[in-house]
């Protein structure tokens, strides 16, 4: 049965896009309140945030050009799907999904070589803070490729070329989560 | 009746005769908006019966401690905090956030904004599964080595954070795992109520033709959303704490405990307008139908209700005066919390000027409404002591501060339902609950409720702690003329609770042999009432069109002292009967 009110637009958006703003608004406090608890602890305790030196700024850096890439690509995708070209948009989409598998790729490098080194979860103070922030951001990111490929699946024959646009709001504020863990973890020390 | 025979266009336009014929399929995997609000309602009633016994299990003990509890048996002290805890928890977000936000959410909106459906109706039934799935999760905690969750509902570290300190290491990782996922279900819902009252109004129905309540569900919604966050990240922060070693809240390892405070309570105090709003907006529907009269100050409720959002996320700290924080952030917080009681007033001035001067029908829902504004006044004003740093500091963690809350939570979750349940029973079900057994279980509810909490009133201004397994070893706490008033409390909840099987009575045999309730047995006005009773699977044979505000009552140029939202203005059916044919095809 075709619900109605699924296709009426009384506040004068898309309820699809409508609905999109709303789950991004509900993320932002779930992050915020993980940050806002970090830079507690970093003003309560000078001195508290000392391992940052041993992030490397450069492969953070080359993680948030990887990401900022792909958000491109999914605007460009969102373009393709405008005019209607869906195999476009669905090529469009499955590559910023294979940026985002990049960035997983690089952050569990990352990872993997903190924890050799001692800076484990369990180690308290500021690595706990940085891999379940790093780490909620992760799995955001393989939440959004899961939804990409099963957008991309869809837009490649054509059929709901508005979630292209919806899963591009998505992409974007992952990707703005990580300029904001990028400054906060790796940039201001 | 006008307001029915107002939706004509194409019968054949609008297919919703589609019935599923399975049994499982109709009741428990349907999308129907309102087949999920009866779920969310009976399963929160089945939890409120949990949530009852335990409580009785914990003032039977107060009362008469040592002595073994009817029906339970000996309560040890881990049984008495796992039993208080759980009461606590199931109170809050088993039973009011299910039934006043989730159930009349789920069931009203639709109908009150003219649509056939939630915009996403599967969300919607995965927004009810999560939420019994979170349910089972807690019941089945109860039967873990250990037994449920004992660190009471706040779960403050590092009582909650290790096992060797709760003693329930299995029961309070499953009680935060059930309490995630409840959060969870109940952000996929309330973007769905956000959503949809935004997006799936009827034609002609703007924003401020949207009657108070839906407005109230989803302010509460968006409240919701925007404080529960940090929780999220605290509850997973918490779980980490617990099982995989890590020390956000541990002080032995360089953590925080505060911090949980400080992230539990940004969540905990909206939580509070989280749940009250929506039986605000219940008694906004019932006063003005009741009292014959159009509501005062439609905007300034809706106004004050958005005043009442924004400030209480600047007062969660009056929670934590005792737990070290700066004075003169306290100084602060106690100005927010004095500040916040100025729009709840002002919402509560509004419903009894909608009173004055009107012709008051006292039906079972008017009495609940208008006692939820009293007893809600008790609450109100007894929390500015609390708010107050000062007195808060002699009044903190005593029977005082439980009895004013119960005197916030009982009119939210029990008065506000029973309110909502017995306004809408006739369109939910078809048919008329009983008067008369109505009217005693109202009375056997109110007059026990007051005799419940004005005793703790008495015995925390006293000094009687809370949470306390038994008094006896405290000479001065264990006079008799405190226990005297301990037993009080008991008794009367024993009587209160012997009341509740009266309402379950009523109910049950009303949904057969009930008298059959019309489209609109009280002549109100909003859209609800001009489908069918119950309403059938997509609500109305055409969707309906909105000409006017929902409380025009006893209007001077009207015979009939009611106007339907959707009744056409007489020069103008031309027109609508085009615009309806219009919605149907779009």
């Amino acid at each position: 049965m075709k619900v109605q009110a699924t296709s009426r637009t009384a506040a004068g958006l898309p309820t699809g896009k409508l609905a999109v703003w709303w789950v991004i608004a509900s993320e932002v406090p779930i992050f915020g309140g993980l940050l806002a608890s970090y830079l507690m602890n970093r003003v309560a305790n000078p001195g508290w945030s000392e391992g940052l030196e041993h992030l490397n700024l450069w492969i953070g850096a080359f993680n948030t050009l990887v990401l900022i890439s792909s958000s491109l690509v999914v605007m460009l995708a969102h373009a393709a799907a405008a005019r209607g070209d869906g195999q476009k948009a669905a090529a469009r989409l499955r590559l910023t999904a294979a940026g985002g598998a990049l960035f997983l790729c690089i952050k569990a490098y990352e990872w993997s070589v903190k924890i050799r080194a001692g800076h484990v979860p369990s180690a308290g103070g500021l690595w706990q803070y940085y891999f379940s922030a790093t780490g909620l951001h992760a799995a955001h990111i393989l939440v959004g490729i899961t939804i990409l490929l099963i957008v991309a699946a869809g837009a490649a024959k054509g059929k709901e070329l508005q979630r292209v646009e919806l899963i591009g709001l998505y992409w974007h504020f992952v990707d703005v989560v990580w300029v904001a863990l990028f400054h906060l973890f790796y940039i201001v020390r | 009746m006008a307001s029915i025979t107002a939706s004509h266009g194409d019968p054949h336009a609008v297919d919703h005769h589609h019935e599923e014929t399975n049994w499982f399929l109709k009741y428990c995997w349907s999308t129907d908006h309102k087949i999920i609000g009866l779920q969310y309602m009976f399963t929160g009633m089945a939890m409120a019966l949990m949530g009852a016994f335990f409580i009785y299990v914990v003032r039977m003990q107060i009362a008469f401690p040592g002595h073994p509890v009817p029906g339970f048996g000996i309560v040890s002290p881990a049984a008495y905090n796992a039993a208080a805890t759980l009461h606590g928890s199931i109170m809050i977000f088993w039973v009011a956030m299910p039934l006043i936000i989730a159930a009349f959410g789920n069931y009203i909106i639709p109908l009150m904004v003219g649509a056939d459906d939630m915009v996403f109706p599967k969300l919607n039934r995965l927004s009810y599964q999560l939420f019994l799935l979170s349910a089972l999760i807690l019941i089945a905690s109860f039967f873990v080595p250990g037994g449920g969750f004992g660190g009471a509902w706040t779960s403050y570290p590092p009582l909650s954070a290790s096992g060797a300190f709760n003693l329930t290491p299995m029961g309070s990782t499953m009680w935060l795992l059930a309490v995630a996922i409840e959060f969870v279900a109940f952000l996929v819902g309330g973007i769905n109520f956000i959503v949809t009252a935004m997006n799936a109004r009827a034609r002609g129905m703007s924003f401020t033709d949207v009657p108070i309540v839906v407005w109230m569900i989803v302010l509460s919604s968006i409240l919701f959303m925007m404080s529960v966050g940090p929780l999220v990240a605290g509850a997973v922060m918490l779980l980490m704490d617990q099982n995989f070693g890590t020390h956000f809240f541990d002080p032995k390892h360089g953590g925080d405990p505060v911090l949980w405070q400080h992230l539990f309570w940004f969540f905990g105090h909206p939580e509070v307008y989280v749940v009250l709003l929506p039986p605000m907006g219940i008694v906004a529907e019932i006063i003005p139908v009741f009292s014959r009269k159009k509501l005062f100050g439609y905007r300034t409720i809706i106004y004050t209700a958005i005043a009442t959002g924004v400030l209480s996320f600047f007062v969660w700290a009056h929670h934590q005066f005792v737990a070290g924080i700066d004075p003169r952030m306290a100084n602060v917080f106690s100005a927010t919390t004095v500040l916040i009681s100025i729009p709840l007033a002002e919402m509560c001035f509004a419903y009894i000027a909608t009173l004055y001067g009107s012709s008051i029908r006292f039906a079972v829902p008017m009495l609940w409404a208008l006692a939820f504004v009293g007893e809600f006044l008790i609450g109100g004003s007894t929390g500015i002591f609390l708010g107050a740093s000062g007195a808060d500091i002699h009044l903190h963690d005593t029977y005082f501060v439980i009895a004013h809350f119960h005197y916030t939570f009982f009119p939210i979750a029990i008065i506000g339902t029973f309110a909502g349940l017995t306004y809408w029973f006739p369109k939910m079900f078809g048919r008329h609950l009983n008067e008369f057994w109505g009217k005693v279980h109202f009375w056997g509810t109110i007059i026990p409720f007051n005799f419940i909490f004005i005793p703790m009133f008495i015995n925390g201004l006293a000094g009687d702690p809370r949470r306390y397994y038994s008094y006896e070893h405290f000479p001065q706490l264990a006079t008799p003329g405190l226990q005297a008033l301990r037993m009080t409390s008991t008794i009367a909840t024993v009587v209160m609770l012997g009341f509740q099987v009266v309402f379950l009575v009523n109910f049950v045999v009303s949904l057969t042999r009930g008298r059959k309730a019309e489209a609109n047995p009280y002549q109100a006005n909003t859209l609800e009432w001009a489908a069918a009773s119950p309403p059938p699977h997509g609500n109305f044979p055409v969707l309906p069109t909105v000409y006017r505000a929902p409380y025009e009552y006893n209007h001077p140029d009207r015979e009939v002292d009611y106007w339907p939202q959707n009744e056409e203005p007489k020069e103008a059916i031309a027109v609508v009967s085009q615009a309806a044919s219009e919605e149907a095809t779009r």
